[in-house]
This record gives C-alpha cells, structure tokens and sequence, in this order.
C-alpha cells in the first residue's frame, strides 16, 4: 500500500496547502510518494524532498506543465496511478479541479474534503457545509481522496532526504490552453487561507462603510469577508462572500461585523478557532456561536476597536 | 449550439438541516428543497448565450426522485427549451451521475454542458470533471465569466489565487461559480408555458449504466457543538481579551 500526493506549486515554491495535505496523507500511509509536474521546478521537487514525511519524490519536468492545466495533469497521473492505493491532494481549486478527472478515469467514486482520516478506506468529511459530519468508507480498490488542507498541520519542511526519480511527461491535450492568470493584486491575505478575517454584513448600511473594516484589516493584516446579504445588497463584490454559497474560511480569529449569523453564513465560518461578535442586536444567532460577543454599535465600536489595536505595541501578523 | 444544464434538487440553503437520530442521514421529509445554487448560474449563463444568439436549444436535464422533475419545470419557467428527468430512487454518487449523464450526452450531443460548481448537500465538487474525462472533452471549472468564441470558449476560472483565463475547445464542459451572473426570477407567464413545455421521462436503469455506490455512509452525525462564550462590555475589554486571553493578535 502506498499513496501518491499530487503537489501544488508555481514552479519555484511549494504552494502551502501541499504540507497540510502531505500530513494527512501521511496518516494513510507512511510509504508517500509526491508528484512533482512543473517546468524548471527542480527547486520545488528539492523543497519537498525534504519534507520528513515523503518518502520519494517523482519529478516530471515538461514545459506542458508550466501551467496547471487538468487534462495535462490527469495522464500523467494516471500513467503513475497502477503503482498506488491512494491518489491524493488538497481539496482546494487546484485539487478540487483535478481529483475528479482522475478518479473517473480509475473508475473510482472519489471522497472529497476529508477532515479526519479514520483508517486507511474511511475518512471523516463535511456535508451541508459543515453542517453534518459523514464518516464514508470507501470500497473502491483505488482511491481518490482531498483533503481539506485547514483541518490537518501543514508538515514539518526540513530534516529528510527522500530520493528524486524523474520520469517522462504523458501526452498533453490539444483541447484546453492556458490564456492567463491575474492574481489577486491586494497587500491582504487570500480570504481561504487568511490566519484573521474580518467580515462585515448588511449592518454596515453600504459599501463606503467598508472602509472601517478595511482599516482594521490593513492593520491586523487580515482578509475582508463579507454576508451575503452584503453582497446581496452591493456593498461589495461577492468574491469576498463567507457562508454556505461562498467560501469556507477557519481563519484563528473571525470577526463577524454587522452579521446577525443566518445559518447559510455561520456554514462559512464557524469553524474558526476564535469567533468575534459585533452587533446591535444582542439576540443576533451570531452571539450564540461567538467566542467573544460586543452588543455595540458598530459605527462606534469599529473606530475604537482600531485605536485600541493601535496603542498595542506588538500585533501578531 | 446546442446546451444541456444539468441541475440539481437540493435542501434550501436557507434551511437549517437536521441530522437524523439514527444517523443515517439528515431529515429532507416536509423539508424545502429548491435548486442547488449554482445550477441557477449555470441555466442563467445558457439563457443568456441563446438570447445572444450564440445558443439555438437549451435542454435541462436532472437525476433524482419524482419530485426532482421541480427542477427541470424552473429551469424551463427562466428559458430551458425542454428537459429530461431520469428516474432514480436512491441517492447516487457523483461517478454515477456522470455515467448517466454521459449516456445523455451521447443522446443529445449537445456543444456544452453548463452545471454548478458543487452541489450543496454532498458538497462533492465532482461530477462536472467526471463528466469531461469520461467524455475526453475539455473541462473549464468555477466559471466566473464565459465568452464564446469561434468553437471553443474562453472561460475565466476563481481559483484561490485569484482569477484564470483558459480556451476550451468546443464540445467543453463548464461548472459555473456563484459570480458568474445574477440568476433571474421567472415571470408568471413564463412559469404558465414552462408547464407546457416537454419532460421526457427516463428511468435510470435503461441507460444500462453501474450506479451501484462505491462509497458506504457509515453515519452522519452533528458536528461538535460550540459553546457560546462570553459577552465583553467594552472594546478596550474585548482588544484585551483577543491579545492576553485568546492570544490570536
């Protein structure tokens, strides 16, 4: 039994999420293998060569796979595939994208976004959300799994010396072209992987109110969430919307602004380590989820809030 | 072209579920169900390519119970031409649906097939990929932005770094996100012909396809509750309690 980890990466560095889905694959099975397709990316099958944890690295270099692109990631995994009991990666876009291409070529009913790994065919996963908790077992001989990279530690990066194995690219799809990418161009984290967010909801009256959240965002170095009664009313763009219908985000602090917590957005969020609560309404359901709850009128407590953070003389960033 | 949109019959996301005592699974009895969200999006986008002109037949098609066919009759009431309900009794996985949907296909032979991104009950995130590979036709996910062009789409891509822009060649499929467009309501006289427009019923096991399931649901249960903390009186109080109790600023 072995598993094969499919790394995310940018050619020069690992993309994070790949040491917290190496620690759940671990758990699997110890015999992990990564696979690295890139162009030029010798630094990133170095990087993960030192990973404790991996116990070889397959190194696939082919400028077909400069950038991601699916169908080109699929046949070569699958030319790996007969080796391995488990195909594994991060059920972020990049897994989530992939995975399925895989597993129905391997015939294989794939489980998403596992939280726990159990035993080596049954793993813990959300549903509804997060609103229920399954525990799947998978009976197909191969499996295909992600994982939900904020549910596991990311690895430890330095300390081992696995082997890496080149091997030769598959065919590439003549179907699909990769046309561009446009990162987000903000000094702010990503909101999935953000450590703080910061949301403000229909309370904050319109979008120029955002300002004060921004504000307190710049300065704890936090990602701006939103409801989607937020977004709904046009406050502001709904790539930045939390709940069931947006993101999932399990930051350590949360900061619900303006939020009365309806079900479809306590789905986004309430996983995080440490809720915050600011609200007028002191029955608002978000108070029944909060760590720390602040029955206070925003427009008050927000400009507060930031010159209190401002006379601390250290911020966790 | 020709569109085939694949819905889904879900809980409402506005429901609060409710996980069955026995741990079998949640509650959908005397539940409202509609459409899963980014279905929505996904008929929307086909509406708005045929109102182009770029687009000559729009089919909904969904899999599930009898009641499932509600799916179909609101996709209809906002601009489907006709849809396809194929009967199962149980709940299936991702791989089969997209088995089945693949045997529609090869039916219909549509020029794209629109569905959402993820369905949000199981919160799979599979069966579109599913379908492309089994097909070998491209496969764009997470659709922000869809631009048709001379056989292939450019189609813009939310991925956590930002945004995407790839070109697929057509026959292609496309999962929509939620950014996509803004879903429109259906008129009355609109909802009045939907009821006139066709369903072609099929059931399940004449397609001939394995939808037998893979993956054995050993319980579902609530996930741990949260205890609701403390109420703080002040924001001095609170910055407090965040930098020396909780330790997280």
């Amino acid at each position: 039994m072995s598993v094969l980890l499919i790394a995310e990466h940018n050619n020069k560095e690992v993309r994070p999420f790949t040491y917290n889905a190496i620690t759940a694959a671990s758990q699997i099975n110890e015999d992990l293998h990564v696979l690295v397709l890139g162009h030029k990316a010798d630094d990133v099958a170095k990087s993960l060569s030192e990973v404790p944890n991996v116990k070889k690295v397959i190194h696939v270099d082919n400028e077909i796979y400069e950038n991601y692109i699916a169908e080109n990631y699929t046949s070569a995994i699958i030319k790996h595939a007969e080796n391995y009991t488990h195909i594994v990666s991060s059920a972020n876009t990049f897994g989530k994208n992939l995975m399925p291409r895989i597993a129905a070529l391997l015939d294989t009913s794939q489980v998403s976004d596992i939280i726990k790994v159990i035993s080596e065919d049954t793993f813990l996963r959300p549903i509804y959300a997060g609103n229920a908790f399954a525990t799947v077992k998978s009976n197909d001989k191969k499996k295909c799994v992600t994982i939900r990279p904020t549910s596991f530690d990311p690895a430890d990066k330095s300390g081992g010396s696995a082997e890496i194995v080149k091997s030769d690219p598959a065919e590439a799809s003549s179907l699909t072209k990769f046309l561009k990418k446009e990162e987000v161009k903000s000094d702010r984290p990503e909101l999935g992987t953000a450590r703080i967010v910061i949301s403000g909801g229909r309370g904050m009256q319109n979008g120029e109110n955002f300002k004060l959240i921004s504000d307190i965002a710049d300065k704890l170095n936090a990602a701006i969430g939103a409801s989607r009664a937020a977004v709904d009313a046009g406050y502001i763009t709904n790539d930045h919307q939390v709940g069931q219908t947006g993101k999932v985000v399990v930051p350590d602090l949360y900061i619900a602004v303006g939020i009365s917590g309806a079900i479809q957005h306590l789905a986004g969020m309430k996983e995080s380590k440490i809720i915050v609560a600011i609200n007028k309404d002191g029955e608002a359901p978000i108070f029944s989820v909060a760590d720390y709850g602040l029955e206070a009128d925003l427009f008050e407590a927000l400009p507060q809030f930031l010159s209190e953070l401002n006379k601390l003389n250290t911020i966790q960033k | 072209m020709k569109i085939l949109v694949a819905v889904k019959r879900v809980i409402d996301y506005n429901v609060q579920i409710r996980v069955k005592e026995d741990g079998s699974g949640v509650v959908t009895d005397n539940v409202k169900m509609s459409t899963n969200p980014p279905d929505d999006n996904a008929i929307e986008e086909a509406v708005k390519i045929k109102e182009a002109g770029k687009a000559k037949e729009i089919v909904a098609i969904t899999i599930g119970e009898e009641k499932a066919q509600e799916t179909v009759r609101k996709a209809l009431a906002v601009g489907a031409d006709r849809g396809i309900h194929v009967k199962v009794d149980n709940v299936i996985e991702p791989l089969a649906v997209s088995k089945i949907l693949k045997k529609i296909v090869e039916k219909e032979n549509p020029d794209l097939v629109f569905m959402g991104k993820q369905a949000i009950d199981d919160d799979c995130n599979q069966t579109g990929q599913m379908l492309a590979a089994l097909l070998n036709w491209p496969q764009a996910t997470f659709a922000s932005k869809i631009e048709v062009k001379n056989n292939a789409l450019e189609v813009t891509r939310e991925i956590d770094e930002g945004l995407e822009t790839i070109q697929v060649n057509v026959p292609a499929i496309v999962t929509c996100d939620l950014r996509l467009n803004e879903p429109r309501y259906a008129s009355l006289p609109n909802i009045m012909k939907a009821k006139k427009k066709p369903i072609e019923q099929i059931s399940a096991s004449d397609l001939g396809v394995d939808i037998n399931p893979r993956i054995e649901q050993i319980k579902v249960e609530e996930p741990p509750k949260r205890k609701a903390g403390i109420k703080v009186a002040s924001v001095e109080e609170l910055v407090q309690k965040l930098k020396n109790e909780a330790k997280v600023i």
